[in-house]
């Protein structure tokens, strides 16, 4: 579902992606981890379209299009969702009136009826109850005022709502409690199914007790350069991230 | 210095139609300070940012005759604010009240010419209050108002009386064929414990141009509860300075909220005088303008006593050619110790032409009080357009979606339903929102 080939990212002088090969299908779950700095979140970022990303070389494809020509509404209308790390505040927009506008467009770009009010409601009450989330978040701002795991779930919540083929979580469990963390999973997981991807960008290991990924990539100097099964992460949360770098630089010398 | 003499023969023939002696020392006081003091030019410290002499190189029209019977209550249907069915209404018309067409239904207010005010039982407090906006507002214009008095009103809201109804002001400018300066004046009193709600606006009738130089004073007695609405929605020949005076001689309570979308040259002058302790006062606006128009909104909250509380933020969206002027003054006077003042003033440019000149002044002359004060002017988040886009939401329709929610901040703050619903439905089809 998604092909990332050669993918070269920056922004203005900054050289942050130098080749990124990743293929990502149906029913997978892929989870990148890597050291601050490595590029994770780059990576999530320029697959959703963020602008101060320049694109300097590769090609991403996603269900057959050209990923990186479409703006990041068509995108999301293609069914692409990432998940903030930080999501953003806006004060004066009501939840539940941002989460209509979204779901009816990306209705509309996917050729489907807007929905009607009751059927919105009714779907919005089912997915609520699905993150555990008080209906009194709804009419608040949007994540205005929000807690941590609160902005979390929201996150989880809106991608529910929006049924992304390919959801990208973007260091989904910094700072959630245990408590937060377990909703957040749950919820992720009754979203995984054999027609969806996910991609999981994470610093550390523990999120993937709850998400448990088919793969694991390593990302270092954006590049990856490592990817395994599961056990992978589990050898990185023992030993930490500096024997990668010792393999990559003794790689290099050689 | 401006050729005032254009207003020489006009004024000589209201004095002599009009015979009242009370209000003609005060026109013909006025008209000398007219003559010392001048039209301000942009040299003058309250006025540099907006050009209103140029306004009077136009042959504007100044009618003296007594009344103003042009336009109808079929006209006026046409003009009145949702709301307005469930509501009391006063009507000028080319700056004069007019009995005929407006509509009181509440026996909880007073409506009278001010000049017979003046001399029943309602001397006192005419006398008392009427012009004390001269003490803050030295310059022509305002004086150009008080120096053309003539169809003034005097309005009181009843001693612990709550009106139910809303007060919706017109002031209508006949524009049919010849451009009209009108000045509507009135002096509104609320009684102590009572309760009121005031709605303006102004609206201007056929295609030539139109000046409102009008002077609204409120005076706010002890355990009263002020709430006034100004909307301002007109042509951009529709040209208005708006001078809105209340003062707070009481503990009480008032509530402002200035919504400027249209227009030609606007300015608001917004004093709020905390005249007793424990007053407290919320002052909100926002400004939408494009094209070529000109908002000014000048607010000065003086506190004169100790104890008080103030509240103000003002938004500004800037489109196209538009120039807005924002300029707050918090003045505290010595004695006014424990004031507490807030002033913020936000805005957002969203083209290269727009330009917006903001100016919080405090004038702090006490020494144990808490004064805030900040401005901001930039452009709409590119982090919050990007989370929105990347929902779904197109470009266009997320930039509609934040720029009404930074709206919002002040809508929320119209407690008039219907009134809150008609301005959100225009500032609505002005961002085009187009959510399907």
């Amino acid at each position: 579902m998604l092909s990332i080939k050669n993918l070269n990212a920056g922004t203005g002088e900054r050289k942050i992606l130098n080749g990124i090969n990743l293929e990502i299908k149906a029913g997978e779950v892929h989870a990148i981890m890597g050291p601050n700095g490595s590029g994770k979140s780059t990576l999530a970022s320029v697959l959703a379209g963020r602008k101060e990303y320049e694109v300097l070389n590769g090609s991403v494809e996603f269900l057959g299009k050209d990923l990186l020509e479409l703006s990041p509404e068509d995108r999301a209308g293609e069914g692409l969702f990432l998940a903030f790390q930080y999501p953003v505040e806006i004060p004066g927009l009501s939840t539940t009136n941002f989460i209509k506008a979204a779901v009816n467009e990306v209705r509309k770009y996917r050729g489907e009826e807007a929905l009607d009010a009751v059927s919105f409601l009714k779907l919005m009450k089912e997915k609520m109850a699905l993150m555990n989330m008080d209906q009194a978040l709804l009419s608040r701002s949007l994540n205005e005022g929000f807690s941590g795991g609160e902005k979390k779930r929201n996150e989880i919540f809106q991608m529910a709502m929006l049924q992304p083929k390919l959801a990208i979580l973007d260091e989904t469990d910094s700072g959630l409690d245990i408590d937060a963390i377990r909703v957040v999973s749950n919820g992720v997981n009754k979203l995984r199914s054999k027609d969806n991807g996910i991609l999981m960008v994470t610093h550390y290991q523990r999120l993937l007790d709850y998400i448990v990924p088919d793969f694991v990539h390593v990302l270092y100097n954006g590049r990856i350069v490592k990817s395994g099964p599961k056990e992978l992460a589990l050898e990185l949360e023992e030993r930490g991230y500096e024997f990668i770098k010792d393999e990559v630089n003794v790689g290099q010398e050689a | 210095m401006n050729n005032i003499d254009i207003f020489r023969e006009p004024f000589n023939r209201l004095q002599s139609t009009d015979a009242d002696p009370g209000l003609g020392a005060i026109r013909e006081k006025a008209f000398t300070d007219l003559g010392k003091m001048g039209i301000p030019t942009v040299k003058h410290e309250e006025w540099k940012y907006t050009r209103v002499s140029s306004l009077f190189s136009k042959d504007f029209q100044l009618d003296v005759e007594a009344n103003d019977t042009s336009v109808t209550a079929g006209d006026l249907d046409s003009l009145r604010l949702p709301g307005d069915e469930q509501a009391n209404s006063l009507v000028f018309i080319n700056g004069k009240f007019s009995f005929q067409l407006s509509r009181i239904i509440s026996e909880h207010i007073v409506v009278m010419p001010l000049e017979e005010a003046a001399k029943n039982e309602y001397a006192e407090i005419v006398l008392k209050h009427f012009g004390h906006s001269s003490q803050y507002l030295k310059d022509g214009i305002h004086a150009l108002n008080t120096a053309f008095i003539q169809g003034a009103v005097f309005v009181q809201v009843k001693k612990g009386k709550l009106l139910e109804h809303p007060v919706y002001i017109y002031n209508i400018t006949d524009a049919r064929g010849r451009s009209v300066l009108a000045q509507p004046r009135s002096l509104v009193h609320i009684q102590e414990n009572a309760q009121a709600q005031f709605v303006e606006t102004y609206t201007s009738i056929g295609s030539d141009a139109s000046f409102t130089n009008q002077v609204t004073e409120f005076v706010v007695e002890q355990d009263a509860v002020l709430e006034y609405y100004k909307i301002q929605n007109e042509s951009s020949d529709s040209n208005n300075v708006s001078t809105t005076h209340i003062r707070q001689v009481g503990k009480s309570y008032t509530h402002t909220v200035t919504i400027s979308l249209n227009g030609g040259i606007v300015r608001n002058n917004l004093n709020i005088i905390l005249d007793a302790e424990r007053c407290e006062s919320h002052l909100y606006g926002l400004y939408f303008q494009d094209g070529q128009t000109h908002i000014d909104n000048h607010t000065l909250v003086d506190n004169v006593k100790p104890n008080c509380f103030s509240n103000e933020l003002y938004k500004g969206i800037i489109d196209g050619e538009a120039a807005a002027v924002f300029n707050g003054k918090i003045f505290v006077r010595p004695q006014a110790q424990k004031t507490n003042a807030y002033q913020s003033n936000k805005n957002i440019l969203l083209s290269d032409a727009a330009s917006v000149n903001t100016k919080p002044q405090l004038e702090i002359f006490a020494d144990d009080v808490k004064c805030s004060h900040g401005c901001t002017i930039g452009q709409l988040n590119d982090e919050g357009l990007f989370y929105l886009q990347s929902r779904g939401i197109s470009e266009k329709n997320a930039k509609a979606l934040l720029l009404h929610a930074f709206a919002e901040d002040i809508l929320e703050h119209i407690k008039l339903q219907p009134l809150r619903e008609y301005v959100d439905g225009l500032i609505s089809k002005r961002l085009d929102f187009n959510l399907s």
